[in-house]
């Protein structure tokens, strides 16, 4: 099975203030675009699984002229917190490109 | 038509301006030079001390060059979020280096210092009034949170910018402020299209991140009473629709929508269209008016004190499961701690494997070979330093030794440092995501005028 990371051109990830994590994922195709936005195995329930976050929080938007999927969700523990893995949530989207299309 | 030209050297004042740039944007004549400094990105520990995460020199650096600019072309500089987090003692830093340096060129002009450090107390009665309210994510806080924060600001809008400009200051240096209020306050007082100084100031927030090459220069944007246009500085960059529209994406939740204290930017129906060969031209973004002005409330607290003890590990029992050595370790130290007669609710510790999970937790996938090798880190936290380093000192020998499978020899891991544990003072949290309502966009608002003469030292 395909991967997000192998249909899209990139896909990042970033701290949208230090209570939010956004990611987005860039195609540079319509069929690859498509594919993404209809897939039933990419919704808000795979963030949720995927980042440990209530479904109901997660936020999703489709770009359809600049061809970008994009999800916002809540950090579990804000950033900078005693126990921080990731201060700028720069590599998160490692879950999401790795995830089944 | 009404239009203002904004020339925004770079994406972080202190992160390095280059001159040839910089002379570029200002042979374009600019109305305002404008730059934010400041940023929550790199978490709760600048805010909590009041202090800014680059260098002074380097702040000198790009300070000089903008100030210069300004007074030699008789144009405004606009800098908000001074030192990083934006609170009072920032704001007089960076006067002072601007001082330092109307002193050394020989300046004469006028310096605006526009604060928005809190006090416990002012919000604490806006909490009573029922005036603070939560975001979408925020943590649950009660009254006493303001009292916890070691710091906090409101975060300014564009109006403090435009009554510094109307006050005939030279150079406005301004506490928290949104990223965007920086760039839209002059455009919005010269009575340009309200939706376009926001979109437009937006853009640009990052620099040169708006367009293809994201080497972090700095752009110039125009904007009037249709739109605006928004270029990059370097001659082999490009902003196009595509880089421009994929930039309102960036730090923001909603790539459609982003708050500001007078209102809503709403840049669903923006048209992007390719005005010359660097420049993009933006029209259609709308701007919906708040019945309340707020200001978003940013506040940090110590949260403890943390020890961190750094050892290398290439054994392959080990790696063949660190999750398991982890869980392992963790127990059989944390029995030696509590025999030790240390309260449990008085310290945390936490293991990150680097090279396995540390960065992206929880489960690898399955059939990932194991690494090569990995850096543990094992971070301690106490209510007090010296009770952390006694707990990262009890793991010392633990952290040299404790095997995969206690049927064979001890293995010795590698350490890099003597001695192998390290202070690292107290650790941080954001505790306010929260907005504050004000009668008035001046009212949690101060500003002080310094008239400064740099020409008798000259």
């Amino acid at each position: 099975m395909a991967k997000v990371q192998d249909i899209a051109l990139y896909v990042r990830s970033k701290g949208a203030g230090p209570f939010w994590v956004t990611i987005e994922v860039f195609f540079d195709n319509d069929e690859a675009y498509e594919t993404f936005k209809n897939s039933q195995k990419v919704t808000k329930g795979t963030i949720a699984k995927l980042y440990g976050v209530e479904e109901a929080l997660v936020k999703e938007f489709y770009i359809d002229n600049i061809r970008v999927g994009k999800f916002s969700f809540p950090r579990r523990h804000p950033a900078g917190w005693e126990y921080e893995n990731d201060m700028h949530s720069g590599q998160q989207y490692i879950r999401l490109a790795e995830a089944e299309v | 038509m009404n239009s203002c030209k904004i020339l925004m050297p770079t994406g972080g004042l202190g992160a390095g301006i280059l001159q040839e740039a910089f002379d570029r944007g200002m042979a374009l004549k600019p109305d305002v030079i404008a730059v934010d400094a400041g940023s929550t990105d790199s978490g709760p520990a600048y805010l909590a001390n009041g202090m800014s995460k680059y260098a002074r020199q380097a702040s000198k650096h790009d300070l000089r060059i903008t100030t210069i600019g300004a007074m030699t072309a008789g144009i405004p500089l606009f800098i908000g979020s001074c030192g990083t987090c934006g609170t009072d003692n920032m704001v007089d830093y960076y006067a002072e280096i601007v001082e330092e340096i109307f002193r050394e060129e020989g300046f004469q002009g006028k310096i605006a210092k526009i604060y928005c450090q809190q006090s416990p107390d002012v919000l604490k009665q806006k909490w009573d009034e029922g005036k603070i309210h939560a975001l979408d994510g925020a943590p649950d806080i009660t009254r006493e949170t303001f009292d916890e924060c070691s710091n906090i600001v409101a975060v300014l809008g564009a109006e403090p910018f435009i009554e510094a400009y109307n006050q005939g200051a030279n150079i406005v240096l301004a506490g928290r402020a949104t990223d965007t209020a920086i760039m839209a306050a002059l455009p919005l007082h010269k009575g340009c299209d309200v939706a376009a100084a926001w979109h437009g100031a937006k853009t640009v927030e990052c620099g040169a991140q708006c367009a293809d090459k994201s080497d972090g220069l700095g752009v110039f944007l125009t904007v009037d009473e249709t739109g605006f246009y928004v270029k990059p500085l370097m001659p082999d960059a490009h902003c196009t629709p595509y880089t421009v529209s994929a930039h309102m994406l960036y730090e923001n939740s909603d790539p459609h929508r982003l708050r500001e204290p007078s209102g809503t930017l709403i840049a669903r129906d923006a048209v992007y269209t390719q005005f010359d060969e660097q420049t993009t031209y933006v029209t259609g973004s709308k701007f919906e008016h708040a019945t309340q002005y707020t200001m978003k409330l940013e506040g940090a607290a110590i949260m403890g004190y943390q020890n961190i003890s750094l050892v290398g590990i290439a054994n392959r029992k080990v790696l063949a499961d660190p999750e398991k050595w982890i869980a392992n370790i963790s127990a059989h130290v944390d029995r030696y701690i509590k025999r030790a007669g240390i309260n449990k609710e008085d310290y945390s510790f936490n293991f990150k494997a680097y090279g396995y999970n540390a960065v992206v937790e929880g489960p690898v996938p399955e059939g990932t070979p194991p690494p090569r090798e990995i850096g543990m880190l094992l971070t301690v936290t106490a209510k007090t330093q010296e009770l952390a380093t006694q707990v990262a000192k009890i793991f010392n020998p633990y952290l040299l030794h404790f095997p995969a499978d206690f049927n064979e020899q001890l293995p010795s891991f590698a350490f890099p440092f003597s001695p192998v544990d390290c202070p690292r003072g107290a650790t941080y949290a954001f505790k306010l995501f929260h907005v504050v309502d004000v009668e008035d966009p001046l009212e949690l608002v101060r500003i002080a005028y310094v008239d400064i003469d740099g020409r008798e030292e000259k």
